[in-house]
């Protein structure tokens, strides 16, 4: 109960940003920062909950954005000397949702083949697949653009049109927008994390082979995280290419999967407020130093040494350090997350 | 109840199980003693479904089971007690047992179940909202026991139940094993502390290199000089 009262009063809280938020930059930090926040999510879900490390998550973050982004534009390549492959443009929620589900099967297609044999595998097919994903796309001109990147990429509009139509153009329906689709995400996740599955994920992840012996079909569970995870992933994507309109083979760097995977782990993974703590700390910060005139050289190290404080103080994450302050009957999230001390003995 | 034949069980090219054959009545207490190495939890692995057979026949209750799943043999009525880490550390002592029943779907016979649970391990009931981690050795096996019944096993498979623990529970722990068959649930059990598992046993399956060397009754195998002397230092 009282966790609902705090996170209503959150939401309610983030929504009145844009009314007392005058300075359009900053918004457009918060902006940013929401979307990265929604990636990290996903990635906690694989990260947190199955303790699976995807290294190339920026993929299905990449890849959410570049489908959305085609599918807005149309395109026509050229597969065969004599057969074109095309596509009209598309109304840009239809292209959202088919780069959620491209995300998704992507996500399926990982997980079916690095599963079989999991830990580091896992990860090295990941940080392969983002590779392989960015190579395409800086090399595939025809369809991408490749460096010249893809350019003029509508926004989003929602509604019927010449009746009511909302435009997501601007930053303040944008952020309403990527506000709205992480309270969805947050739910989804929460929603997948108490459920049976979510119990199955918790369970391989403390104790695999225990797991199995209790019946959990430990591929099929890993799979399914994987595919939700990708899909979220992608919708972060599609998202982050109508907000800036612009995608170009950069958004495949390795760097954005880092930055995900700081955000989950200093906020503290397997749990669901971790990402989201961890994103603002991580997605303002920089530019509160900004804000001081602080030198570009300077915010990169204090953002470094700010990282190595928190994992070295506070190894499970910022949520869990702060709930262990918190009376006990504050913090029965029930979202299967770790207790403060619990990370050290759970890698062993 | 339980017939294995001619099980061969590879990892990689090694093979840990050659040839391997025991049978297991409706509601005796059997045990697979032997040395490191020898193929115990192997064999259990395999009945359980977790290590598919390189070859052999499994069949339970009539039923051919070698190349079934993991979840169906558990549906059928085998639970596995693994060895090792017996618990999920940081689910508490209820979400523990839930795991337990996780291809269950009757509320109330779950409930039921747990219930009966609680009041024959008074202390699991005391701890039921505490993180399983946080309990000591006994306690964690005891929760590990009660997890593999909340499946309502007609067989349960247990891996060196005495493992690690200290000697008064490794006492009451072939009690509760011996309990458990006297509810007409059928044990297999492997076990190290091949003195405690001989006396309690019907029957016994001496495993040497992945195959049967000797079998009898618990009383036959205690009596026999060459088991006295390999197992039980005497």
């Amino acid at each position: 109960m009282t966790n609902r009262i705090l996170s209503l009063a959150w939401v309610a809280f983030l929504i009145s940003i844009p009314f007392w938020m005058e300075d359009l930059y900053y918004l457009h930090v918060l902006i940013v920062t929401g979307i990265f926040i929604i990636a990290a999510m996903s990635l906690n879900l694989l990260l947190g909950y199955t303790g699976q490390l995807s290294l190339g998550h920026v993929a299905f973050f990449g890849i959410g954005a570049y489908v959305s982004s085609l599918v807005s534009l149309g395109f026509e390549i050229h597969v065969l000397p004599n057969t074109t492959v095309s596509l009209d443009p598309k109304p840009v929620w239809f292209a959202m949702l088919v780069a959620v589900i491209f995300s998704g099967l992507c996500g399926w297609f990982i997980g079916r083949v690095s599963f079989k044999v999991r830990g580091a595998y896992f990860v090295i097919v990941t940080v392969s697949f983002a590779e392989v994903v960015r190579l395409v796309s800086l090399n595939w001109m025809e369809l991408t653009q490749g460096p010249m990147a893809l350019n003029n990429i509508p926004y989003l509009t929602l509604g019927i049109p010449e009746v009511f139509e909302v435009e997501f153009i601007g930053k303040v329906p944008c952020y309403y927008l990527v506000l709205a689709v992480a309270v969805f995400t947050y739910v989804v996740i929460r929603r997948l994390v108490q459920s049976r599955a979510g119990r199955a994920m918790i369970a391989l992840r403390e104790n695999e082979p225990l797991a199995s012996s209790v019946g959990v079909d430990v591929t099929r569970v890993l799979v399914l995280a994987t595919i939700v995870s990708a899909g979220l992933a992608g919708l972060a994507g599609a998202l982050y290419a109508h907000y800036v309109r612009i995608v170009d083979p950069d958004v495949f760097l390795f760097i954005y999967t880092v930055t995900m995977v700081i955000m989950v782990i200093t906020g503290g993974k397997g749990t669901l407020a971790g990402p989201i703590v961890g994103g603002l700390v991580f997605g303002i910060f920089p530019e509160v130093l900004r804000g001081f005139q602080v030198q570009p050289e300077i915010q990169w190290i204090t953002y470094g040494v700010l990282m190595i404080l928190i994992v070295y103080f506070l190894p499970a994450g910022i949520v869990p350090a702060i709930r262990s302050l918190l009376p006990r009957r504050l913090v029965e999230g029930g979202d299967g997350s770790v207790e403060p001390n619990a990370t050290a003995e759970a890698r062993s | 109840m339980l017939e294995v034949e001619g099980l061969v069980c590879r990892y990689g090219k090694v093979a840990a199980v050659q040839d391997l054959s025991i049978t297991v009545a409706r509601g005796e207490l059997v045990s697979l003693i032997g040395t490191n190495g020898a193929g115990k939890t192997t064999t259990l692995k395999a009945i359980s479904g977790i290590l598919p057979p390189a070859a052999g026949r499994i069949v339970f209750e009539g039923e051919d089971i070698t190349r079934a799943s993991a979840r169906r043999i558990l549906q059928l009525g085998i639970a596995h007690c693994p060895e090792g880490r017996r618990v999920f550390p940081y689910m508490t002592v209820r979400e523990n047992l839930e795991m337990g029943c996780f291809l269950r779907s009757d509320a109330a016979g779950i409930s039921e179940d747990m219930d009966r649970l609680f009041a024959r391990f008074p202390v699991l009931a005391e701890r039921r909202d505490q993180a399983a981690g946080t309990l000591s050795g006994g306690e964690q096996q005891m929760l590990a026991i009660s997890r593999a019944l909340m499946s309502r096993p007609k067989l349960v498979l247990f891996d060196e139940p005495s493992l690690g623990l200290a000697p008064n529970i490794v006492e009451r722990t072939f009690e509760i094993v011996k309990e458990i068959r006297e509810q007409g649930v059928t044990v297999v059990m492997v076990e190290q502390n091949a003195f405690a598992a001989l006396e309690l046993s019907d029957r016994a399956y001496v495993l040497e290199q992945g195959r049967v060397t000797l079998s009898g009754t618990g009383r036959q195998l205690l009596d026999d000089p060459s088991v006295q002397q390999a197992y039980l230092g005497t």
